[in-house]
């Protein structure tokens, strides 16, 4: 074996070599590039709805969302009722489909039989690849008729002493609107829910079972408590999304500017008005502003629910590190 | 020029991770055509000395050395020097079988080629056929050359990793404990082949079995806690060890 | 104890699970009766006529998210490529977490952004400014998901190609990117799935269209944008149309869906 490489090996190589070395330099730039874009597109986002919003903002300020009244036409912009029926309704979703999902996502971890936990998990999943539009497609048409013909009458004849199941029943409305939220936001807080019960290490579920537990007491003094953070994160997430909700909340809530206290009335809430309003207000106007103002409220409140939730979870993962 | 005899040294060298040193001022030669063990209980640094050889320690994030490696008297960690070409020099093969798993099993061994210059298909083939073969493999996939190399079983995927390593020609084979996921039997098989391959190749190995290094090297060195303790010839380091460590160690009294 | 609460958990599942039977059903039922050739070859009647199909929204869904993908894929496979690459670095660290904001952010909120970029700086709605929107949507969805199997890929393999003289670039695509690549594919089909049902983001970019039209510069249909018009319109044959369309807006999510698994399944195999 020569201690040196033959001189052909060294001329080829070295033209190689040259290729390699501006390789790097090239892939190293185009990945970089690459990696900027997004952050350069939140930069250019949160500036876009801030400029856009600046007269909104100039006219009407922090009133805006303490306001009631929604005008176009005399161009006067309170956004009370929207963020009311935007933070009503996603509560409401959230009030059904948290249990829900969690009992759908504990089954699923700890007493299903093996063989269906996938395929329950797939099917599940399957409603979360279900276009907003299609929701709400089904909803006016299949789900309110069923609603307004037997589950209202049932809710207002039984429970009519609650002001919320009071007064005359519409069909698209803030309930409607919840319950089409529920089933949309159920698929994500079980798949996010069932992940961070699946991180729960083995050693915690036989510790508890050692101790005489039964399967129940173990999910509910071992597991549950463990999982704790990141089933909240997993919930918050939920609202992250009910919050941003467009297509489905917009097809059903009804579309009134107002805060009624039942909950069978029409309301609206911050996607739908940018949803229903935007296209016709027109370039420039205090409108289209205003609604960007919307636009920006409902932005800067995803962002912190968000980023609320990833903490959370992460918070739990590095629990289940150590 | 070095003595002609001494492929590779190294000179105070000492490697890092961040602020943490994995190995101290370790001054070694590395004569051709031997086989050179490098023993020591579990993160006494052999590993990483050995990935300062071919740079490839460099590639871990805050990893950076100080001190010299020379090949054939130029030192590898000079600014001119492409860690690229010197790891064409100085091929490696890791603990755990690493077959490219998109890739067949004559792609494989092709790969380290291909890259280098462009040949002409029989060529390829040839170089292919004999690397197979002095990695003893050739038999034994001759008829399935095309399929994955996935379907090896592991002490055929670790052959197959030699194979490809040894198919550009290096001058220097780096071995990270090869045998260490390996069964009896696979690991009897890479053991014969290092004494038939150091007639071209001048080898490294890293071993936590010191049977092993007693069985199939020229010279260990101990390493312990960092440092590079006792090195010399292995039948005397495993009959008449210096260091009281040493002795420690090779009777088995702790790692 | 235990019991019970078994009773009530599977009875929570056939509640979360009942929804997608009774939607898939009432699609077929009520879509799949108007579905014929005509349908997927005739483009929108005037209102009150019968007759008339999606022609016009297929094409449009097609141009608007092939263009999306076009910039959106290859960016967002660039991106993941470099967070993993570079994990340590800072920009690294900056992109994951802007990612993970940008997934979070509302589709509707989007469709502001590319209507004061794209709208107002062209003067008009367009299809363009519709793919802008949802290759927003789609850079963040394909970076996480070229990420996440990235780093499935052992970095022994990584190792074992710069050992051999790889290059740095040559490394991370022919061997590291290649093996994740069935992967990536997946991925990327699932996003482009969700992506072909969105419509809140084209409500004021692409702004949809009655009729067939292959300029992007224009207005263009979508089939979710148009379950949307047909649907919360007046007429009776309009809501018939809404649900065909809708049907075949879920046949191909659903579709999508379906390949993105099998690929998976064939090329993703023994390894990884």
């Amino acid at each position: 074996m020569p201690t040196t490489p033959p001189p052909d090996d060294v001329a080829t190589s070295d033209a190689s070599l040259a290729l390699s070395a501006w390789g790097d330099r090239i892939f190293k730039g185009l990945l970089v590039a690459s990696a900027l874009a997004a952050p350069a597109l939140l930069v250019a986002l949160l500036w876009q709805l801030l400029s856009g919003a600046a007269p909104a903002i100039g006219a009407f300020g922090f009133s805006f969302i303490t306001d009631s009244i929604w005008d176009p036409v005399a161009e006067k912009f309170g956004a009370l009722p929207l963020v009311f029926g935007t933070l009503l309704t996603s509560f409401l979703a959230l009030l059904l489909a948290v249990p829900l999902s969690l009992g759908v996502a504990i089954y699923l971890t700890e007493f299903a039989p093996e063989r269906i936990r996938q395929p329950i998990a797939m099917v599940i999943e399957l409603l979360a690849a279900i276009p907003s539009v299609v929701y709400g497609l089904w909803g006016i048409f299949v789900m309110i008729p069923i609603l307004q013909s037997s589950v209202y009458p049932f809710l207002e004849a039984n429970f009519g002493w609650l002001p919320i199941f009071q007064g005359p029943i519409y069909g698209p409305s803030v309930l409607s609107a919840s319950l089409i939220l529920t089933i949309m936001v159920m698929p994500f807080i079980m798949s996010v829910a069932r992940e961070v019960l699946l991180a729960v290490p083995a050693g915690q579920r036989e510790a508890a079972t050692a101790l005489g537990a039964t399967r129940w007491e173990a999910v509910t003094t071992a597991i549950v408590p463990y999982a704790k953070s990141g089933i909240v994160g997993a919930i918050i997430l939920g609202l992250g999304r009910a919050l941003g909700e467009t297509m489905a909340v917009t097809m059903l809530i009804g579309n009134r500017h107002d805060i009624a206290a039942s909950l069978f009335a029409p309301g609206y809430s911050m996607a739908a008005v940018i949803a229903n309003e935007f296209a016709e207000a027109g370039l420039g106007t205090l409108h289209a502003s205003a609604l960007t103002y919307v636009a920006l409220i409902l932005f800067a409140v995803t962002v912190l629910v968000n980023a609320a939730a990833r903490l959370m979870i992460w918070r739990m993962n590095r629990g289940a590190g150590k | 020029m070095s003595d002609a005899t001494v492929h590779l040294r190294t000179d105070q060298l000492s490697a890092m991770y961040g602020k943490f040193s994995a190995i101290k001022n370790v001054t070694l030669e590395f004569p051709v055509n031997k086989v050179h063990a490098l023993i020591g209980p579990s993160g006494c640094g052999k590993s990483t000395f050995l990935r300062t050889l071919n740079r490839l320690h460099e590639m871990t994030p805050g990893a950076w050395i100080t001190g010299t490696v020379e090949l054939d008297g130029q030192d590898v960690y000079a600014p001119a020097v492409s860690p690229i070409k010197l790891r064409r020099r100085v091929g490696m093969v890791f603990q755990k079988p690493t077959p490219f798993p998109t890739m067949s099993i004559f792609d494989n061994v092709a790969a380290g080629l291909r890259i280098h210059r462009k040949l002409p298909r029989t060529e390829l083939a040839e170089i292919v056929e004999r690397s197979l073969q002095r990695a003893a493999l050739w038999d034994e996939v001759k008829d399935r050359l095309k399929t994955s190399a996935t379907a090896l079983s592991g002490g055929q995927q670790q052959r197959l990793c030699l194979a490809r390593t040894i198919a550009p020609e290096p001058e220097v084979i780096l071995l990270d404990e090869p045998t260490a996921s390996l069964d009896p039997q696979g690991t009897q098989r890479i053991e014969e082949l290092m004494h038939e391959l150091k007639t071209d190749f001048t080898i490294v190995i890293v071993t936590h079995n010191m049977q092993q290094a007693a069985r199939v090297s020229d010279t260990t060195s101990f390493f312990y806690l960092g440092d590079m303790v006792e090195h010399g010839p292995t039948k005397a380091m495993f009959t008449r060890p210096k260091e009281p460590q040493t002795e420690a160690y090779i009777t088995g009294r702790f790692g | 104890m235990s019991r019970i609460m078994v009773g009530v958990m599977i009875t929570a599942v056939i509640v979360a699970v009942l929804p997608l039977f009774l939607i898939l059903g009432s699609l077929i039922v009520k879509g799949a009766s108007s579905l014929s050739i005509s349908f997927f070859t005739n483009t929108p009647v005037p209102a009150g006529e019968d007759g008339g199909g999606v022609r016009h929204a297929i094409v449009g869904t097609l141009l608007i998210v092939g263009m999306a993908s076009l910039v959106g894929v290859p960016l967002g496979i660039a991106a993941g490529i470099y967070t993993t690459e570079f994990k340590g670095s800072r920009l690294a660290t900056i992109t994951r977490f802007v990612a993970d904001v940008l997934n979070g952010t509302p589709s509707i909120v989007v469709g502001v952004f590319a209507w004061t970029v794209v709208v107002v700086t062209q003067g008009h709605f367009s299809a363009l400014a519709g793919s802008a929107a949802l290759a927003v949507l789609m850079l963040p969805m394909v970076m996480r998901t070229t990420e996440e199997l990235l780093n499935l890929v052992p970095i022994t393999l990584r190792e074992a190609a710069l050992a051999l003289g790889y290059s740095r670039w040559r490394t991370s695509l022919t061997i590291v990117l290649r093996t994740a690549l069935p992967g990536i594919v997946t991925g990327v089909l699932l996003s482009v799935a969700r992506i072909a049902g969105e419509t809140a983001p084209l409500l004021f970019t692409a702004l949809g269209s009655q009729f067939l039209s292959y300029n992007v510069d224009r207005p263009m249909a979508a089939l979710p944008l148009m379950v949307y018009t047909y649907a919360t319109g007046p007429f009776e044959e309009w809501h018939r149309l809404a649900w065909s369309a809708a049907l075949v807006l879920i046949v191909v999510v659903l579709v999508l869906s379906v390949i993105a698994r099998v690929v998976t399944r064939q090329r993703f195999g023994r390894n990884v």
